[in-house]
């Protein structure tokens, strides 16, 4: 589900800024459609962020988080060539990930 | 015994196969994100008394166009933060999202968020087993909740 994230982690100095946009409906369950009807909730409730498979952020979310999910963090200590890597849970038990390298900014 | 070692082997193998993500470790704090109220939120992330904190800073706009897509970013200063937690106080329910950090993360974020009508915005840093805040004022225009 690469192709449903878009990311970059760009190395500054012995900073790593990581920027997320992810894809998801991100759905309150309070919302109606035309005819009236609630739209069920569906949004994402957990991310963990990895640098070389080790965890460097956890998250958890409720239905407050925007559509579209977008996220920038900082991360000390990684290399150019490091892999970053995100997952994500949602409420009706999806998951999304994607991965990057950081490059020199 | 063989048998039933063999079993209990296949069982094993079995959970392990359908437990979903071994990335998530924490389970999803439903009684904090389902709280209407701050307070209940905060008694859900299991947070004690707070003290205000210059050394967190919110950065948000004062006026937002469109409370569907408001970008806040928070950075703590104050030293072993292990946790930001955002709060907007007039939103359905009040606890928007909860960050950890570990291994090399600085204690900032940004990220967007919704939200439903004018109201504080709330930063909650968790920093050896103390709790502090930093509040920022937004006017929202146009709510973001529907």
């Amino acid at each position: 589900m690469a192709d449903n994230m878009r990311m970059r982690a760009q190395l500054k100095g012995d900073v790593t800024e990581v920027k997320v946009l992810m894809t998801h409906s991100m759905e309150t369950g309070r919302r109606k459609n035309d005819f009236g009807d609630l739209i069920s909730a569906h949004f994402i409730q957990m991310v963990t962020a990895t640098l070389n498979g080790r965890i460097v952020l956890e998250a958890q979310w409720g239905t407050g988080i925007s559509k579209n999910p977008y996220l920038t963090f900082h991360v000390r200590g990684a290399k150019v060539g490091d892999v970053i890597k995100i997952t994500w849970l949602d409420n009706l038990g999806k998951t999304g990930e994607g991965e990057v390298a950081v490059t020199q900014a | 015994m063989q048998r039933r070692k063999f079993i209990k082997f296949l069982l094993g193998a079995a959970s392990l196969a359908l437990l979903p993500v071994r990335a998530f470790a924490a389970i999803w704090n439903t009684p904090a994100f389902q709280a209407t109220q701050v307070d209940v939120a905060l008694a859900g992330l299991g947070v004690g008394s707070l003290k205000p904190s210059s050394l967190i800073t919110v950065v948000a706009p004062d006026k937002a166009e469109n409370g569907a897509v408001v970008q806040i970013e928070v950075t703590s200063n104050i030293p072993n933060t292990e946790s930001i937690a955002i709060l907007v106080d007039k939103n359905p329910t009040s606890l928007i999202a909860h960050f950890k950090f570990s291994h090399g993360a600085d204690s900032f974020v940004i990220t967007r968020i919704k939200m439903a009508e004018t109201s504080d915005v709330q930063a909650i840093v968790t920093a050896d087993n103390q709790y502090f805040v930093a509040k920022k004022r937004v006017e929202v225009l146009e709510n973001g909740c529907g």
